[in-house]
């Protein structure tokens, strides 16, 4: 009797550990590549309550949160900057929206000749190296008196998230069943009226998503800040560009973590706003 | 009215697109050829006298960096796609992505922090008796912007990748792993040409965004030889000089033209 369940066992007993033995070039790869994704991140979290670090120490000689008084003293420019990039964030997003729902419906439900060129215009900067283009706003800008102004930053932001803006409005407004807004129309309902107590609403979250792609974009945004904005509006990413460059690592890193905290959550509830009906009409 | 109601909704958002991006666009080409206020290729010639070697060392990194992300991303959709071990599936796609959403001004700090010569990179292979502590070196050279760039650049061609590679047939795959074939074969000869036109969107895309990143190369490798777009950024800051910036601008755009006429060439091949 014991044979039998002995040489049935075995197999199982062999498959099991074989699985096991696996996991030994598993782990080695995944742990490895988790080193490379989360090191240069724990890198920077022990930068930002490092008092002093020098080399050849593997680790900070002393910590402290000094440089976090520092960086969000009443008066310091840290905090200057982020208000100057929440507002430039905020302006980018409502100037985006503000174009894009009338063009995202216009591209989602009306007769338009050239549609998918139309599209594709609002591909275009996201299509070339940004930097030349740049280059020759803020000498535009710079003869009209926009460059070193919050609405000349504004303005470049708006250009760059308008590609999101458009093609994710035009997807969430395709996605909206049209029946429920030909149902509102036989109730009565005027066109605009249909459109303002049932299509804007049901794209609600597709919009969102977009407005969140948009202010994040504007928010990690450098080069058009650069050109067009520095030194008169200083943004988040000059403030960490300018305080990298001057060795001073401890605000050039918890100004980093400022920014990473927005975009790291953001990708974590990306797929609640993004859902994959609208995603699957992006583009189309 | 109702024919003239689409155009009249698009129009604001397109002609912020025509004066913000096209106008520009067009004043670097036509400002690339302006030598004091007539036109001429004096700035190509200056270009080339100053900068041959960081033109050679932008296209090089940048072609490198691209390379070696469509190698990684390949690898990563191809484990998700292929994959028979449902946790390690789990974990490396809950990994994979962490970069994605992360700026490239926050990547060139964490980096340029990571990779420095006491940085955590150092201090780690040392402690795994890797490295003597002796030779450890800083590489905030050209490896660092190549390790930034596919850094950043990996998760983004890896997510649309493992969405195309998710969407195809599984019949033939599950066929050929009857039949016998291995992972690896079923990936490189199955997988990947069903899949080439996505990962050669990604790649391109990958490319112009790498091509026009000035963060980067700022904070990681400030040293000649250097990238283009550091170049620029110099010679308008120093000499505010229009005409080499605009023409460095166009020698850029055109590395990416050829990037994407590569693309174009492999697509058509590919569609007959």
């Amino acid at each position: 009797m014991s044979a039998p369940t002995a040489s049935l066992a075995a197999p199982r007993d062999l498959g099991f550990v074989r699985n096991l033995l696996w996991w030994l070039p598993r782990a080695a790869v995944l742990g490895a590549l988790a080193f490379v994704i989360f090191g240069p991140l724990l890198n920077l979290l022990i930068w930002t309550v490092a008092e002093r670090w020098y080399f050849p120490h593997a680790l900070p000689i002393d910590y402290g949160f000094s440089y976090w008084g520092r960086v969000f003293a009443p008066r310091g420019n840290a905090v200057q900057s982020l208000v100057a990039s929440i507002s430039i964030a905020v302006f980018t997003v409502a100037g985006s929206l503000a174009l894009a729902i009338p063009a995202g419906y216009a591209l989602a439900r009306l007769k338009l000749p050239l549609r998918n060129l139309i599209l594709l215009a609002f591909l275009l900067p996201q299509a070339f190296p940004n930097l030349p283009v740049y280059v020759n706003i803020a000498r535009l800008f710079y003869e009209i008196g926009l460059n070193g102004t919050v609405l000349g930053v504004v303005l470049v932001h708006v250009t760059h998230g308008l590609v999101y803006a458009v093609w994710i409005a035009a997807a969430a407004f395709s996605a909206v069943d049209r029946d429920l807004e030909l149902a509102a129309r036989n109730l009565g309902a005027s066109g605009l009226k249909a459109f303002a107590d049932v299509t804007l609403p049901l794209a609600a979250p597709g919009l969102m998503a977009s407005a969140i792609f948009v202010f994040l974009e504007s928010l990690d945004e450098f080069t058009g800040s650069y050109f067009v904005g520095a030194p008169d509006v200083t943004t988040l990413p000059l403030l960490l560009y300018s305080a990298g460059a001057g060795g001073n690592y401890q605000i050039a890193s918890i100004t980093a973590l400022l920014l990473l905290v927005p975009s790291i959550a953001f990708m974590l509830v990306v797929e609640k706003f993004l859902r994959a009906d609208v995603l699957a009409k992006v583009g189309q | 009215m109702a024919r003239l109601l689409g155009p009249l909704l698009v129009s604001p958002a397109l002609i912020v697109i025509l004066l913000l991006f096209m106008v520009p666009l067009t004043a670097s080409v036509i400002g690339a050829f302006e030598v004091e206020g007539a036109y001429g290729l004096g700035n190509f010639t200056k270009a080339y006298d100053f900068y041959t070697q960081d033109i050679v060392f932008t296209a090089v990194i940048v072609g490198l960096s691209t390379v070696l992300t469509g190698l990684l991303a390949i690898a990563i959709g191809g484990y998700l796609t292929l994959g028979e071990n449902r946790a390690a599936v789990a974990i490396l796609r809950w990994l994979y992505r962490w970069p994605m959403f992360i700026p490239f001004i926050v990547v060139g700090q964490v980096l340029r922090t990571f990779l420095a010569k006491s940085g955590l990179l150092n201090s780690t292979l040392v402690a795994f008796g890797l490295l003597d502590p002796l030779t450890a070196t800083s590489y905030l050279d050209w490896r660092g912007v190549v390790v930034a760039f596919v850094w950043k650049q990996t998760p983004f061609v890896a997510l649309m990748v493992s969405g195309a590679m998710a969407s195809l047939d599984r019949g033939t795959i599950e066929a050929a792993r009857n039949l016998g074939a291995s992972r690896l074969r079923i990936l490189v000869e199955i997988v990947v040409p069903q899949v080439t036109t996505t990962l050669l969107v990604g790649l391109v895309l990958s490319f112009v965004t790498m091509m026009g990143v000035l963060s980067v190369p700022l904070m990681i490798n400030a040293q000649a030889p250097t990238m283009i777009t550091a170049d620029i950024a110099f010679r308008l800051s120093t000499y505010r000089d229009y005409g080499v910036a605009n023409a460095l601008g166009l020698i850029s755009l055109a590395i990416s033209a050829v990037a994407a006429w590569f693309y174009l060439r492999v697509n058509m091949r590919q569609g007959r």
